[in-house]
C-alpha cells in the first residue's frame, strides 16, 4: 500500500462539505502558511521538488520563483482546470470529491505569490463542477478562509471560477489566459512568458489542479519531508487516471516507486486485463505522449524494469520511451487496432487545432485523411513515409505544444507498429474485418486467466 | 541621454550587422537585405502584434548570445525573436531551415485553390513568390481542397476565403486603423475563416487597407475585379489633397485610364502610408490626381514587364546571359482574346466575358 497524500480522505462521508473537511484536518496548511513569509513558502515548495502535474513536469517552486514582481502591479494565480487530454480525468475526481483540497491549495499558493484575485479556469464540458467549486468557495468564505483579511493575517484573496467553452487548446497556458480575458483562445507567442506578462499583462502563474492540491501536503509535511516520498526527481505522489482495457479503471494515487507492471496487473491498481486478453500497447501519460508496445512498457531498452515515475517512463527518449505527461494511462489489449487508434487521436487533434499557425492547421487535417485511407484499406505504402514526413515537419515548428502533441502519437505509432500499418496496406479487405493482433509486441507474460 | 546606447552585433548567414537592442532577427536580416531576409507572410512591421503565425520565417539560432552561446533547440520565428549581442543565426545556410520552410510552403498550399489564372492578386501575390522561391514543384496532397460558404463584405471588398492563409493581418489592420472591428476569425483549426459574424459590410473610411495588407488574393478590390491583370497596368506615384489621409498613392494605369488605386508599398511589400476609402475606390480619374512619376518596381517582378510610355527601359541582357533567345512556349495573345491589350477592358461592365471580345 503506497503513501496517499491527496486521496487519503477521499472516501470520508461528506468530505465535499466544509464541516467534514475541516474536522478531518482541512485548512491546517493555510493556518501554517499565513504564519510563514511568502518567500519561505516558495522555498518550501522548491525544497519539496514538486513537479507540475499538468504534463510538462516543470518544477512548481521554480515556476513560482520566476514570477516578476514589479511595484504596484497586481499578480495573479490561475488554476488550470481545463483538463482536456483524452484519457486524463484525475482533476475531475479531485474537484468533484475534494473541492476544498483545491481551494486550500489555492489560498496557500495565492498567499505565496501575492495574488489577491485567483482564477479557476475550468473546461466547459465539466458542466456540473463549477457549482461544486462555487459552493466550496462560499463555504470557505463564510468561515473566513477567503475574502478580506483572511484569518486576521491582513491578506485578501478572492477565488473566481471561470468556465471555458470547450476547447482543448485552452489547456495551453497562454491560450487559457487569452480565453480568460474573454478573447479567442489562441496561444500567445512566447516570450514574454506569463510570469512576466500574463492575464491582462500582469505577472501570472498558471498551475494544474493537482499541482495546487499537492501544495497542501507540501506545507503540512514540510518540503524536506515531502521530497523523501518517491524517487530521484519524481517526488511526492501522482494521480494516475487509468482507462482502457483494464479490470479496474479509475483514479489511483501512486508514490512513484511502483513498477508499471505492478500498476497494470496488481489488484490494488488496474487489476490486469479483462477477459483473459493480453496487453498490446499502452499510452502512459495522456493521448499526446508516445504509445509504447508491451515489451517496451515493462522493460526499458536497457533491460531495466520500467517504473511509474517521470525519469523511468521517459527513459530511452522517444525512440524507446514515452512520458509521464498528465497521467492518463490508456491500456490497449490484443483486440485493439493501433491504426484505428492513431486515427482517432489524429481526428481529435485536427478538431482541436486552433488554426493559428500553418503547420498544425494544415498538417493535422492531412494526417487524419491519410490515416483514414490506411484504416479503410485505401492506403499506399508511400503514405506511411509521407505520414512520417508530415509529423516531422509539424513537430517543433509551431507556436504552442499542440503541434508536438499531434505529431508524437503518429510518430510513435509508426515507429513501433510499422508492420501493422504495412499489414493494413497489404491487406485492404482483410483489415476491414480483422485486426492485426499481437504479433511480436506481446507482453512476455502468459495469460493469467 | 548621457550614455550611448550599445548596439548588438548579430551574425546572420555569416554576415555581421549591428542593430539596436530589441530588434527582431527578421528586421536585422532585412537590414542586410537580399536572400538573407527570411520571407514573411504574416508579419507586418506596421501592425503591432502581427507575426509568428505563418512559420515561413523560421530560422536556426546557432548561438544564443556571447554570454550564453548555447544554440536554441528549436527553429524560431525570426519575426518575433529579438536579437541578443553575439547571436549567430543561420537562415539559408541551414539545411534544417530550408527543409522546414519547404514544409511550411507545402502546408500553406495544401488547401490553396491555386486559381492564379483568375485571381486578381496574381503577379503581386506573396504566396506566389514564396512558393516559387522556397517551395517544391509538386504537392503530395491527394484529397479535395476545403471550401467555405461565401460571405459578402459589401461593395468594395471581395473575400475569397479559399485563398486565405489566415495571417491575421486584416484583423490587426481593422483593430488598429478603425474604431470597431466587425470582421474576425470564426471557427477554429482548418475551418477557421475570416468573416463577419452576422452578414455585414465592412464600412469604415480606412477598411480598404485590408486589401493592401492581404498577402494573397483573399481580400481584393471589388472595383478592380476582373478588370485587368496587374502586369498590364503600370504603377505611377501620385498624390491628391485628401482631407482624410495623406493622399499619397500608387495609381495602376493603362494608357490614360486609372484601373486601381493602392497605397504605396516599400521594398518588403508593406504599405508606407495608409490611405482612405475615398482615394482608393472613388478617385478613378486622372484629373483627380497629381502624377509624380513611375513607381520603382523590382526588375524581377512581373510588373516590370511591358513599357511605360516615353520612358526608356534598361537594355535586356537575357540573350547575352543565356547565349540564345528565350524560348517562347506559347504566345498567349494568339490564343486568348482576354489577354489582347487592344481591347479596352474598362468599357466592359462587369466581369469580362469572351463574348465581349467577339464584338470587335
Amino acid at each position: 500500500m503506497g503513501v496517499k497524500l491527496l486521496l487519503d480522505k477521499a472516501h470520508v462521508e461528506g468530505i465535499r462539505y466544509y464541516d467534514v473537511y475541516r474536522r478531518e484536518g482541512g485548512y491546517r496548511s493555510v493556518e501554517k502558511a499565513l504564519k510563514m513569509s511568502p518567500a519561505d513558502i516558495v522555498e518550501e515548495v522548491k525544497k519539496s521538488g514538486l513537479r507540475g502535474r499538468g504534463g510538462a513536469g516543470f518544477p512548481a517552486g521554480m515556476k513560482w520563483s520566476f514570477i516578476a514582481k514589479p511595484e504596484g502591479v497586481p499578480r495573479h494565480l490561475v488554476c488550470n482546470a481545463d483538463e482536456s487530454e483524452p484519457g486524463t480525468f484525475k482533476d475531475r475526481y479531485l474537484m468533484e470529491f475534494l473541492p476544498h483540497l483545491l481551494i486550500e491549495g489555492l489560498i496557500v499558493a495565492s498567499f505565496a505569490l501575492g495574488s489577491n484575485a485567483t482564477y479557476i479556469y475550468i473546461r466547459g464540458e465539466y458542466a456540473w463542477i463549477p457549482d461544486i467549486l462555487e459552493q466550496a468557495i462560499n463555504e470557505a468564505k463564510a468561515n473566513g478562509w477567503l475574502g478580506k483579511n483572511i484569518q486576521g493575517s491582513g491578506f485578501d484573496c478572492e477565488i473566481y471560477v471561470q468556465r471555458g467553452a470547450g476547447a482543448y487548446i485552452c489547456g495551453e497556458e497562454t491560450a487559457l489566459i487569452e480565453s480568460l480575458e474573454g478573447k479567442r483562445g489562441n496561444p500567445r507567442i512566447k516570450p514574454p512568458f506569463p510570469a512576466v506578462k500574463g492575464v491582462w499583462d500582469r505577472p501570472t502563474v498558471v498551475n494544474n489542479v493537482e499541482t495546487l492540491a499537492a501544495v497542501v501536503p507540501v506545507i503540512n509535511m514540510g518540503g524536506e519531508e515531502y521530497s523523501k516520498i518517491g524517487v530521484g526527481k519524481s517526488t511526492g505522489t501522482k494521480l494516475i487516471s487509468a482507462c482502457g482495457n483494464i479490470n479496474k479503471p479509475g483514479v489511483y494515487e501512486i508514490d512513484m516507486t511502483i513498477s508499471v507492471e505492478e500498476f497494470v496487473y496488481s489488484d490494488e491498481y488496474c487489476g490486469g486485463i479483462p477477459n483473459g486478453k493480453r496487453l498490446k500497447a499502452c499510452i502512459p501519460g495522456g493521448s499526446s505522449v508516445p504509445i509504447l508496445p508491451a515489451n517496451l512498457l515493462f522493460k526499458t531498452a536497457k533491460g531495466e524494469q520500467r517504473m511509474m515515475n517521470y525519469e523511468s517512463l521517459s527513459d530511452g527518449g522517444f525512440a524507446t520511451g514515452s512520458m509521464m505527461g498528465s497521467g492518463g494511462f490508456i491500456v490497449l489489449d490484443e483486440d485493439q487496432c493501433v491504426v484505428k487508434h492513431t486515427l482517432t487521436l489524429a481526428r481529435f487533434y485536427r478538431h482541436e487545432s486552433c488554426g493559428q499557425c500553418s503547420p498544425c492547421r494544415e498538417g493535422t487535417g492531412w494526417m487524419e485523411k491519410i490515416l483514414k485511407n490506411i484504416e479503410t484499406g485505401k492506403g499506399k505504402m508511400t503514405d506511411i513515409d509521407l505520414l512520417w514526413d508530415i509529423q516531422r515537419k509539424i513537430e517543433g515548428n509551431t507556436i504552442c505544444p499542440l503541434g508536438d502533441a499531434a505529431a508524437w502519437p503518429v510518430a510513435a505509432a509508426i515507429r513501433h507498429f510499422r508492420d501493422e500499418f504495412e499489414w493494413h496496406v497489404n491487406n485492404p479487405e482483410l483489415c476491414l474485418t480483422q485486426n492485426f493482433g499481437l504479433a511480436h509486441y506481446a507482453d512476455a507474460r502468459e495469460v493469467v486467466a | 541621454m548621457a550614455e550611448e546606447q550599445k548596439l548588438f552585433k548579430v551574425t546572420i548567414d555569416n554576415i555581421t550587422v549591428e542593430v539596436e537592442p530589441g530588434t527582431t532577427i527578421l528586421n536585422a536580416a532585412r537590414k542586410i537585405g537580399g536572400d538573407v531576409a527570411p520571407p514573411a507572410m504574416c508579419y507586418y512591421s506596421k501592425l503591432k502584434g502581427s507575426g509568428g503565425k505563418c512559420r515561413t520565417c523560421l530560422v536556426e539560432v546557432a548561438a544564443g548570445s556571447t554570454a550564453d552561446p548555447r544554440p536554441m533547440p528549436k527553429l524560431v520565428a525570426s519575426c518575433r525573436t529579438t536579437v541578443m549581442d553575439g547571436m549567430i543565426v543561420k537562415n539559408i545556410t541551414s539545411e534544417r531551415v530550408i527543409d522546414a520552410r519547404a514544409g511550411v510552403v507545402e502546408f500553406l498550399l495544401l488547401n490553396h485553390p491555386l486559381d492564379c489564372p483568375i485571381c486578381d492578386q496574381a503577379g503581386e501575390c506573396h504566396l506566389q513568390d514564396l512558393s516559387y522561391e522556397h517551395g517544391k514543384a509538386g504537392t503530395r496532397y491527394e484529397f479535395s481542397r476545403r471550401t467555405f460558404e461565401k460571405h459578402d463584405l459589401g461593395p468594395y471588398i471581395q473575400l475569397h476565403m479559399t485563398r486565405c492563409i489566415l495571417c491575421y493581418r486584416c484583423v490587426f489592420t481593422a483593430d488598429q486603423l478603425t474604431n470597431k472591428r466587425v470582421h474576425g476569425v470564426l471557427d477554429r483549426g482548418d475551418h477557421a475563416e475570416i468573416a463577419t459574424y452576422i452578414e455585414k459590410a465592412l464600412d469604415n473610411d480606412f477598411i480598404g487597407n485590408v486589401i493592401d495588407v492581404c498577402p494573397v488574393g483573399a481580400l481584393t478590390d471589388k472595383t478592380f475585379r476582373f478588370k485587368n491583370r496587374v502586369w498590364f497596368t503600370k504603377p505611377v506615384d501620385a498624390h491628391c489633397g485628401c482631407d482624410k489621409c495623406s493622399g499619397k498613392v500608387t495609381l495602376w494605369m493603362r494608357g490614360d485610364e486609372v484601373f486601381r488605386v493602392t497605397a504605396r508599398k516599400d521594398e518588403w511589400g508593406e504599405v508606407e502610408e495608409w490611405i482612405c476609402n475615398t482615394c482608393r475606390f472613388e478617385r478613378k480619374k486622372v484629373s483627380d490626381w497629381t502624377i509624380e512619376g513611375p513607381t520603382e518596381v523590382s526588375r524581377h517582378s512581373v510588373i516590370s514587364q511591358g513599357h511605360y510610355v516615353g520612358i526608356t527601359k534598361p537594355a535586356e541582357t537575357i540573350d547575352k546571359v543565356m547565349g540564345r533567345k528565350p524560348q517562347l512556349l506559347m504566345d498567349i495573345h494568339t490564343v486568348s482574346g482576354v489577354n489582347d491589350p487592344n481591347v479596352d477592358l474598362s468599357e466592359i461592365e462587369g466581369p469580362a466575358h469572351s463574348d465581349d471580345f467577339k464584338k470587335q
